[in-house]
């Protein structure tokens, strides 16, 4: 990796709060461009805020940072264009096909029906599967079609919040397989979870996330046992 | 992405959303015609209906509005849709445009029906194209600013708790002008209550006053709204 190209975050003793309450209490980060970061820690530690922070949705408060080049403190909406945010949720329309969300999400981008035909192809939505309603998906299938609205819409830097949640052992190896692709195409993924042990051998680098602060995990073996967190 | 593209994309996924769950046909227009029957029941009197009509046709299109307002952004909330959108860094006005637009269309409709309703239950006439002209013009202009403050009030009900119970709170009272002056002019176009064709014509021009004030404010007020 050439570490003298410019960084797709950058963060420097940032701090962010909510309401009153610091939840990230200075925080310097630096990932690559189509690096896998994997964010451990506690519930509660601040990994969903250095997640949407990352987004541009949780205003910086103090410190530096930047996203894709582009500043945390005024240039958030900009920011927004270029990351893909998936949490516990999967942000789709229910009543509208798989076909039907893409080309919506398609649409706010100006992405091409090209575009959205490879999308639905790299994840397994092709066919029969881009007809149906996502109500009537299982919940791996709604998983990979937010991924696909990721890729449609051009996402830069992927951030997922336990983004295995809810999936079976085939699926979750179907989205690593996702992940691994996605970087290896210039994407940058940072995903939050407590499966520390399914990170492992997938994520190039962990950061501990305590209390509003990072700390570097120095290589992805020493993981914590599993039971913490 | 411009302003428009993305009010034009919104809008498209509203009414998609609209075709396939079909909650407008199958729920909001039998709601609003068991409403316009349930009047006729109530002030069921000599004359009385006809001289309510166009009043009972608003007062049902309010009643449809917060239904239709509450499943419009009921689409958004289902699986955090409304957080994916501000997430996508889509311009708000945008947003409000689209969202707006949707609502529009579909009150249109509705409106149409509720006349046509009118017609039939209440024994209501538009004589000569004057009339049908102020109707026309009355309904476009209400339905504007009813789609505005529906998509404003509703953006601003679905982060909230008890939403369901607030929306009411916060629309009623603001809907409450357009009511009056939307009822004043249909009178004009039915020929009821004594209000003459000029002065039907300045109340729809005070409705298309405030369409055009609702659109400004509302696409400007979307943004914090999309900010939260």
């Amino acid at each position: 990796m050439d570490s003298s190209a410019a960084p797709v975050v950058e963060l420097s003793d940032a701090v962010a709060v909510l309401g009153s309450f610091p939840v990230l209490a200075g925080v310097d980060l630096r990932v690559e461009a189509g690096e896998l970061i994997l964010l451990r820690g506690p519930n509660g530690a601040g990994k969903t805020s250095l997640l949407r922070l990352c987004a541009g949705l949780l205003p910086i408060s103090r410190g530096r940072g930047s996203v894709c080049g582009l500043d945390l403190t005024t240039q958030r909406r900009a920011i927004r264009s270029r990351v893909g945010l998936l949490g516990h949720a999967n942000g789709l329309y229910q009543d509208l096909t798989v076909h039907e969300n893409l080309r919506f999400w398609g649409a706010t981008v100006g992405a091409s029906a090209q575009e959205i035909g490879a999308a639905e192809q790299r994840m397994g939505l092709a066919a029969r599967l881009a007809t149906v309603p996502v109500e009537r998906l299982s919940a791996g299938q709604k998983r990979r079609t937010a991924l696909a609205c990721m890729l449609v819409r051009r996402a830069q830097l992927w951030l997922l919040d336990e983004p295995h949640a809810g999936l079976d052992a085939a699926a979750r190896d179907d989205l690593d397989t996702v992940l691994i692709d996605a970087t290896r195409s210039g994407a940058t993924v940072i995903v939050a979870s407590h499966e520390l042990e399914r990170w492992a051998g997938l994520a190039a680098r962990q950061v501990e996330v305590v209390g509003g602060h990072l700390n570097p995990v120095r290589s992805t073996l020493e993981t914590t046992p599993p039971g913490r967190g | 992405m411009s302003t428009a593209r993305v009010a034009l994309a919104i809008a498209a996924k509203d009414l998609r959303i609209e075709r396939r769950s079909r909650v407008m046909l199958n729920q909001v227009l039998p709601f609003s015609g068991v409403v316009m029957v349930l009047f006729a029941f109530a002030l069921d009197k000599a004359n009385l209906l006809s001289r309510v009509a166009p009043g009972l046709i608003w007062m049902a299109t309010l009643f449809s509005l917060l239904v239709m307002v509450q499943r419009s952004f009921a689409v958004e909330t289902d699986d955090r849709a409304f957080d994916a959108l501000a997430v996508a860094g889509l311009s708000p006005t945008g947003l409000f445009l689209g969202k707006s637009l949707a609502l529009a269309v579909q009150l249109l409709v509705l409106d149409v029906v509720l006349v046509l309703l009118a017609v039939v239950l209440y024994e209501t006439k538009i004589h000569g194209g004057g009339r049908l002209a102020l109707a026309a013009v009355t309904i476009v202009a209400a339905v504007s600013v009813l789609a505005g403050i529906g998509t404003l009030y509703g953006g601003l009900a679905a982060g909230s708790k008890g939403r369901d119970t607030l929306l009411p709170l916060l629309l009623l009272p603001m809907a409450a002008p357009v009511v009056i002056g939307a009822t004043r002019s249909m009178e004009a176009a039915f020929a009821t209550g004594g209000i003459a064709m000029r002065e039907g014509w300045a109340w729809a021009g005070l409705l298309v006053a405030l369409g055009v004030l609702t659109t400004v404010g509302g696409a400007l007020g979307f943004s914090a709204l999309i900010e939260e």
